[in-house]
């Protein structure tokens, strides 16, 4: 796995990029242009962006409801990504999915999911098929502290054991489900511990390292392309907005939110990146004004994209009618 | 009778305050409900009121369900929030296979006094996995009943008779229609289950709704007016029993009907209660039974196509239009 700098670079990039969207999607939800409701992932770019720097375009990925920073992370096109929030025809789904229901086949992203855990069986499913084709792909899931503690995820992770599936299951532990905190709602206090259960290597990470995360998902990468079986991979993290736009948090407390601003990931590694002398700030606002850039370019593409037209709800349903 | 305007969020609340404190075996039972009393504010004051009788689970629709049939086995009365109706699916052995069945597989030796409360419906953009109606999946599994309210007096009276029911009731509540406000009596009272409401008599055509679809049925029915077409909106509130006798005492009335609600129309209730109205009233028709629903494909997101596929009072007002011709 190379660090060099131009990677380290890349990565940072990569981290602002979800960042920058995120914030903007947030803006121009407030703002009443995309429609229904959004979850933001914002300081949780140092395990999306860990996760996928090890991934190759061929690889899958499934996410969740809160899988903008997957996306992008995976390679998605940011101008189908914004025309698909504002419902847009020319969005990665035509406006019939929105902000919970990207996906990007060609790219190995098998699907955001409106239901938690919902893509846990099919992350083992994908691990399946790749067995049977007998290529060196992996599949990856990723999934909420909260969503651990549906069944599937047990189903899916005793059958990936089973098999030896080439398959990271990827718990991103941002500390609450919606209003519910991790500690109460799981019994253990740790998620990665279960894994266990299921006689696969579990690690806990620091999940707003993303170098931590980087380094765990190469092995983990490593031994599912060997052959070797899944992982299962603890990053703790932390949500700094509220579980979706417009939550009023009544469940925690603005001191804990500042606690983990301090530990923001993008700024940790940026500071790392200054130590290393592979970022001045002046090259670190020449990559915010070029990310930037990109996005405006993104926005004013979804801006003036046409909606569908009401009738296109009726196609897509079926391959053949 | 006293009224005051609340709204169906407010209706629900109260009356699960009334109750709960009438009787210490109710407990509620769901996803993320302590700390905002509900995703809707339905349970607004209960955690400060009955505090360790709601009780927030982790993500775990199968073992939520599983809960409810457990402890209704045995001496509680719980109700069950399953968040939003969509993950009913996740939870569906639990209801259909066991709480269902359970009661006739021993032979009649247990009851099962539980209210599986779910909030549905689509117009919010919120996509496919977000805004399904799904009554009639449950309409056609013997052993449970299914009521689904339209109005805030509705919702009180009803989901108290759904709380003391000793059987499984689904409860669905429609997302849109938490906020609508409507009079509500001062008095305690109980609306059966299994009583359709007439809504507005009318000597013309009988619009058969339930939820969401009666403000349709009331838009739609000022309109025809206009036209003079003097409609009769029954709100048939509860879907499972079913009150075919003030149906067709006002099909016997009209002689034509047309039946509207949310869900897609393949496969809806208004193929089941267009059966039965042929069936048992054939003689009575003077135009064929006419169906609106939604068009049958999941919920897109965009709004120009969610708006397309949801049923509209345009709609309505074509088939009662048709309906009536003659
Ligand atoms: C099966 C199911 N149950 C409940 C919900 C409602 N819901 C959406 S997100 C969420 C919390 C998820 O928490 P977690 O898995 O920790 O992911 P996070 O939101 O923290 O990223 C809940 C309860 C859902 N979408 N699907
Ligand atoms: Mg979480």
């Amino acid at each position: 796995m190379s660090s060099d700098k131009q990677t380290l670079l890349e990565i940072y990039r990569t981290m602002v990029t979800v960042r920058r969207f995120e914030t903007m999607a947030g803006e121009y939800f407030a703002a009443g242009q995309i429609p229904g409701f959004i979850h933001l992932s914002i300081g949780q770019e140092g395990s999306s962006v860990g996760v996928c720097s090890c991934l190759r375009k061929d690889d899958y990925v499934v996410t969740t409801h809160r899988g903008h920073g997957h996306m992008i992370a995976k390679g998605a096109d940011l101008k189908r990504m914004t025309a698909e929030l504002f419902g847009k025809k020319t969005g990665y789904c035509k406006g019939k999915g929105g902000s919970m229901h990207i996906a990007d086949f060609s790219i190995g992203i098998l699907g955001a999911n409106g239901v938690v855990a919902g893509g846990l069986p099919i992350i083992t499913g994908a691990g399946l098929s790749i067995k049977l084709r007998k290529t060196d792909q992996v599949a990856v899931a990723f999934f909420g502290d909260g969503a651990a503690n549906r069944g599937p995820v047990h189903e899916a992770m005793n059958m990936a054991a089973i098999w030896k599936l080439p398959v990271l299951f990827v718990c991103e532990n941002n500390q609450y489900a919606s209003t519910t905190p991790m500690h109460y709602a799981c019994s253990a206090g740790d998620l990665y511990t279960r894994a266990a259960a299921y006689d696969m290597p579990g690690e806990k990470i620091n999940g707003n390292d993303v170098l931590a995360v980087r380094e765990a998902t190469a092995s983990a990468v490593a031994r599912a392309r060997a052959g070797e079986g899944p992982t299962f991979l603890e990053n703790v993290t932390y949500r700094l907005k509220g579980h979706y736009e417009g939550d009023p948090q009544k469940y925690r407390t603005t001191e804990e939110i500042e606690i983990w601003r301090q530990k923001d990931p993008i700024e940790h590694f940026g500071r790392m990146l200054a130590q290393k002398k592979y970022l001045t700030k002046k090259h670190a606002a020449q990559i915010r004004e070029a990310v930037q850039a990109e996005l405006s370019e993104a926005l004013a593409f979804a801006q003036n994209s046409p909606f569908p037209e009401p009738g296109d709800a009726m196609a897509d349903l079926y391959s053949n009618p | 009778m006293s009224e005051r305007i609340l709204t169906c969020s407010a209706a629900l609340a109260e009356a699960l305050h009334e109750e709960m404190r009438r009787d210490e075996s109710i407990f509620i039972l769901g996803e993320d409900l302590v700390a905002h009393g509900g995703v809707f504010g339905q349970f607004k004051g209960i955690p400060e009121a009955f505090p360790g009788r709601i009780i927030d689970s982790p993500i775990s629709e199968t073992g939520i369900a599983g809960c409810g049939v457990g402890a209704a086995m045995t001496g509680m009365r719980p109700f069950i929030d399953f968040h939003f109706s969509d993950f009913l699916t996740c939870g569906m052995d639990e209801l259909c296979n066991q709480a269902a069945k359970i009661r006739y597989m021993s032979g009649g030796q247990v009851k099962l006094p539980m209210v599986v409360w779910c909030p549905d419906g689509a117009g919010l953009r919120a996509a496919a996995q977000h805004s399904q109606s799904l009554e009639a999946w449950f309409v056609h599994t013997p052993g449970l009943k299914v009521v689904v309210p339209s109005e805030p007096a509705d919702v009180k009276g009803l989901i108290k008779a759904a709380i003391w029911d000793d059987n499984p009731v689904m409860f669905f509540q429609h997302k849109k229609l938490f906020a609508k406000e409507g009079p509500v009596p001062e008095e305690e009272y109980v609306i059966e289950l299994g009583r359709a409401a007439v809504k507005k008599e009318g000597r013309d055509v009988s619009l058969l709704c339930y939820g969401a679809a009666y403000y349709l049925c009331l838009e739609a029915a000022s309109t025809l007016r206009e036209d003079a077409i003097d409609a009769e909106i029954v709100d048939l509130r509860t879907l499972k029993p079913l009150d075919m006798d003030t149906v067709a005492r006002s099909i016997r009335k009209t002689h034509r009907a047309v039946i509207v609600h949310e869900a897609c129309l393949t496969g809806g209730f208004g193929a089941e209660l267009a059966a039965r109205i042929q069936d048992e009233l054939f003689d009575e028709l003077d135009a064929p039974v006419k169906r609106v629903g939604a068009k049958d494909v999941p919920i897109p997101f965009s709004p120009s196509m969610e708006d397309f596929v949801l049923p509209s009072v345009a709609d309505v007002l074509e088939a009662a239009r048709a309906v009536t011709y003659r």
